[in-house]
């Protein structure tokens, strides 16, 4: 898959400044001043024609990158089934110990995840959490993703802990049909 | 003033009183209309200023109260009524309080003497573009402009603080040391012209139909000197050492908020305003290039003229402002007194000499 790189926007133009040499006599060195300053005018009044770099968030959305480092997702398998095996490796990475995991033995009539234990619980706590990705390298089976959602704010300590259901990603809507998986 | 013919004899009062009455309630009026513009101009000067900064800068500035930010002003005017209003406990509290206003009158009323544009007639009445049409209409600027740096100086001293101390006292050594500058470079013109009258200042380059500003070379020279002079006086960057956010908080109103800060605020834009105008009237020939008497259409269009330029000097503060690093303070003091006092004073002989020379108001280097 190409990861799409991330876009830079077009740089402004940037004038080069060289350190000019010491004056020959003092009217010289005021002619060589008042031009300075006569250039640096010229630099800001060249700013004032460009268009402003700023992004008008909220109604102009800012360009996230593709590694950009979010809200914590569970993934799925597209039979819905969940990747994450309860193995406790990203709590165990995670420097800010904000992750708590509770695994529990997959029932094989109704199973959970494609392996032989599930996350029974699967907290993040996202006032802790420091978005260093840790948790995403340790995955083994690449269940825990960052995406690019960054508005995260919220009003009370409680709803900043997220719980299973908050960070499970939605079911997909088609029936599994995968033939190698178990069940 | 109306006909005397309709007015002789109207509540028992003869022409000449009717004429002192409406005289005064005229010049009541453009008064108000004076002081109400100037504040709605300060207001919509914060509003440019903010948004040309902010392009200067690549970004928008304010944009969000109302279309294009055009009620920022308004709210920002709300909320500085609102705000709390302290006085330091250890504050002299009199002084702490006059001192505002002590900033804020002076220059409201300096725009009196200003001439926005010729002596015209309005449906057969004489009509005129300022309040007073005095002799001494420069003097009359310079001194008032002067009572305005004591607002600086007691608030400084009032407010009981180290930083307001110090930014008061560089607001008045950095006044004074410009006023000599800048009133050389004013006395050129004034020597030019003959006259301290500034609506007769304006009429001799109108007539003349050269500013000041084109007399070459000495009154380019005194036009520049002025200018840069004038930046300094009203304490706007990079001159402005008197507030020096980085090293004195605010400077000479760290002490003052609310309403009474807001009168500072009002009093730097409104002595901007003055000293375009004044720049305007001594170097750009005011209405210049529309005759004094002009017929009355294209009269009417004298102020239009002398509001551009007015805008112009008033682009060039914000444009400083968007450019330059704060001078220090000493290389302030240099500038002001090693280069400008000498460049100015010398420039102001040689034109004496020339003027003295050829007949008044025929300039050798011209045309």
């Amino acid at each position: 898959m190409v990861v799409p790189r991330y876009e830079r926007r077009e740089t402004v133009a940037f004038v080069e400044v060289k350190s000019p040499p010491p004056p020959a006599n003092a009217l010289s060195g005021a002619v060589a001043d008042v031009t300075a300053l006569a250039r640096g005018l010229g630099v800001t009044l060249g700013y004032m024609f460009q268009k402003p770099v700023t992004i008008q968030y909220p109604e102009e959305r800012p360009r996230i990158s593709a590694r950009h480092r979010g809200r914590h997702e569970l993934e799925r398998h597209d039979n819905g089934l969940e990747k994450c095996v309860g193995c406790e490796l990203c709590a165990l990475a995670c420097p800010s110990k904000a992750i708590f995991v509770e695994g529990a033995e997959n029932p094989p009539d109704a199973p959970v995840s494609i392996g032989e234990r599930y996350a029974k619980t699967y907290i993040v706590n996202m006032i802790r959490c420091i978005f260093c990705g840790f948790c995403v390298e340790a995955c083994p089976t690449e269940a825990l993703q960052l995406k690019k959602v960054f508005e995260l704010a919220d009003y009370t300590r409680e709803s900043m802990i997220y719980s299973k259901e908050t960070l499970l990603a939605p079911a997909p809507k088609r029936e599994a049909t995968d033939s190698w998986m178990p069940g | 003033m109306p006909d005397e013919t309709i007015m002789d004899g109207l509540f028992g009062l003869d022409g000449a009183t009717w004429d002192i009455i409406l005289a005064v309630i005229t010049a009541l009026i453009k008064a108000f209309v004076i002081v109400n513009g100037l504040l709605l101009a300060f207001a919509y000067m914060t509003l440019t200023e903010r948004k040309v900064l902010g392009r200067m800068q690549a970004r928008f500035g304010p944009n969000r109260v109302g279309p294009f930010g055009l009620l920022q002003p308004i709210a920002d005017g709300i909320k500085l009524a609102f705000k709390e209003d302290v006085t330091p406990r250890q504050a002299n509290f009199w002084v702490h309080m006059v001192a505002p206003m002590m900033a804020l009158i002076p220059a409201l009323i300096i725009f009196a003497v200003i001439p926005l544009g010729p002596e015209m007639r309005i449906l057969g009445q004489p009509w005129t573009w300022y309040v007073a049409k005095i002799n001494v209409g420069y003097l009359y600027a310079t001194a008032i402009a002067s009572v305005g740096v004591y607002g600086l100086v007691l608030a400084g001293w009032a407010s009981n603080s180290k930083y307001a101390l110090l930014g008061g006292l560089r607001a008045s050594a950095q006044v004074i040391s410009y006023e000599l500058a800048q009133g050389l470079a004013a006395m050129t013109a004034l020597v030019l012209a003959g006259s301290l009258n500034l609506y007769e200042i304006v009429n001799q380059q109108v007539s003349s139909g050269l500013p000041y500003a084109l007399y070459l070379p000495f009154g380019l020279i005194a036009f520049v000197i002025y200018v840069v002079a004038g930046v300094a006086e009203s304490n706007r960057a990079p001159f402005d050492m008197a507030e020096a956010e980085g090293e004195l908080g605010a400077g000479f109103h760290t002490e003052y908020s609310g309403f009474k800060w807001s009168m500072f605020f009002m009093a730097e834009y409104v002595n901007m305003i003055n000293i375009s105008a004044l720049a305007t009237v001594l170097f750009l020939g005011g209405w210049w290039p529309i005759p004094t008497d002009a017929p009355g259409i294209i009269q009417g269009l004298g102020p239009i003229v002398f509001l551009i330029k007015i805008g112009a000097f008033m682009f060039m503060f914000i444009w400083l402002r968007a450019t330059f690093p704060r001078l220090r303070f000493d290389r302030l003091m240099s500038l002001g007194w090693k280069v400008l006092l000498p460049i100015a004073l010398v420039n102001l002989l040689l034109t004496s000499a020339v003027v003295a020379l050829w007949p008044l108001g025929v300039w050798p280097f011209a045309q």
